[in-house]
């Protein structure tokens, strides 16, 4: 707790501008479904990268590469736009 | 200038003048005119505005939150139902400390549906963290839409400047304008501490927060509010040094020797003024307290300006529906609890729906109020 701000500390309007403190907090421990891709049929649209509202499709030199399940919270949303005739990314039920 | 307006018509040509970045906003009774007026302005090419026409009231309060936390001079008029529909979003403007100016036509909620005035819409928002003016007349809600947005950009807080629905929104007065060049230049250029679209310093705006945090976070807030009052003041007496005429938080009329006085907002002042000077004429020592300031509250200025009174009638265009009247008797009440001596409180609840006020009515009240008691705890002016 000792590291925890003062109130006189905090910036004007909870406007955070040390993105560390997004990153310290891992929201895919929210996911109740997730996304599982497919390399061999993926044809790199990132159109999973665009829409992703988390920044948790990784793309390296302009290939996906996977999903970042640390902060993936399971929207669904990159299973949704993936066209249907690839069908790279399907949403599964999280195990407990 | 001196121009006729009503006060739509004037709070419309204030925003003209100011020639805000964006406006977003959705028409509705009585307001409605401020928003079709400004945007045959956007129409015509006489403002740079970027119009924003929404499908609601909490739509309009959402693109304007946007357009304020990027970097925009952001501006926007709504009234009753659309307030009340924008309450959510009001708090999400107060919490990021966005100086969004509002301008309200202020109107009775259903139900029963009235479209007339009273202050039920701007006082319910009035735990909201925004800052809130009522104004006497429609040169005082013109000038005061201008304060509005210098006060707003200073204190990091959305102000609203309310106007009586109908009794002033659609009642023509003289106004006296000023250039538009001279009320740029007072307002300068808007400079935020910081923007969404700066992406040179990108920044996360709405984080969520927990137990940790979210506390210390309102703490700044009511900070903020807490510092506005004197920022308030200077912007209210570098406005006075720039166009000629000064407001205070309060304004106390024919107070100086009074045993009794009233305490009130908004356009019922007019009304009260003359009350005050017929009964005076009688001999009967009774004055007026104006406030124009309800956010923040100005308990202060009430203590310096009530303690000497024997018997203060304070005079609410709303109820709260609690058994204990009006937002500005309790508040008052509180206030002057930490007074040694305090005077007697006397409750009136008058005007809701428009129902007219009187002179007349005007008179009893400070008659009331010299007497120095009546029978019920609130008393509900001119209901059969």
């Amino acid at each position: 707790m000792a590291d925890l701000k003062s109130w006189q500390e905090l910036p004007c309007g909870a406007i955070i501008e040390d993105m560390k403190a997004v990153l310290d907090n891992k929201t895919g421990a929210w996911r109740s479904a997730r996304p599982v891709w497919n390399k061999d049929t993926c044809i790199n649209c990132l159109a999973c990268w665009i829409y992703c509202p988390d920044a948790s499709i990784v793309v390296k030199d302009g290939r996906m590469t996977g999903i970042n399940y640390d902060y993936c919270k399971g929207c669904g949303i990159c299973a949704a736009v993936c066209p249907p005739k690839v069908h790279a990314i399907e949403m599964e039920q999280e195990r407990k | 200038m001196i121009l006729a307006k009503t006060g739509n018509e004037a709070l419309a040509y204030a925003m003209k003048q100011v020639n805000p970045d964006v406006v977003a906003a959705y028409p509705i009774t009585p307001s409605t005119e401020i928003v079709q007026i400004f945007s045959n302005y956007v129409h015509d090419g006489l403002v740079d505005t970027e119009f924003v026409a929404v499908e609601s009231e909490h739509s309009a309060m959402s693109a304007c939150i946007g357009a304020a936390a990027s970097g925009c001079r952001t501006m926007t008029a709504t009234a009753s139902q659309g307030l009340a529909l924008m309450h959510e979003m009001l708090f999400i403007a107060g919490g990021l400390r966005l100086p969004i100016v509002m301008a309200v036509a202020s109107r009775s909620l259903s139900s029963p549906l009235n479209i007339h005035g009273d202050h039920s819409d701007s006082l319910a928002s009035r735990d909201s963290g925004w800052m809130q003016f009522f104004c006497e007349s429609v040169q005082e809600g013109y000038d005061t839409l201008f304060q509005a947005v210098k006060i707003a950009e200073r204190t990091s807080l959305p102000a609203m400047v309310c106007v009586d629905g109908f009794i002033l929104s659609h009642c023509l007065e003289r106004v006296e304008s000023f250039e538009d060049k001279k009320v740029r230049d007072w307002l300068g250029t808007w400079r935020p501490n910081w923007s969404l679209l700066d992406v040179a310093r990108p920044i996360l705006v709405g984080p969520a927060t927990m137990q940790d945090y979210y506390f210390e976070f309102k703490r700044t807030q009511i900070e903020g509010m807490n510092r506005a009052m004197p920022v308030i003041e200077a912007v209210q007496e570098e406005f006075a040094r720039e166009f000629g005429r000064g407001y205070g938080v309060i304004e106390e009329y024919r107070c100086e020797d009074a045993e009794a006085a009233v305490v009130l907002m908004g356009s019922a002042c007019g009304t009260m003024r003359e009350a005050v000077d017929t009964l005076r004429k009688q001999g009967k020592k009774v004055g007026m307290v104006k406030l124009r300031v309800f956010r923040p509250m100005a308990h202060e200025q009430f203590r310096r300006a009530l303690a000497r009174f024997k018997t203060v009638a304070v005079m609410d265009r709303m109820d709260t529906v609690s058994s204990w009247g009006g937002a500005l008797y309790t508040e008052i009440g509180s206030a002057l609890y930490h007074l040694p001596e305090r005077p007697k409180l006397l409750s009136y609840v008058y005007g809701l729906g428009g129902k007219e006020f009187s002179p007349a009515d005007a008179a009893g009240i400070l008659e009331g109020a010299l007497a120095g008691h009546k029978d019920e705890l609130v008393t509900y002016v001119g209901v059969r």
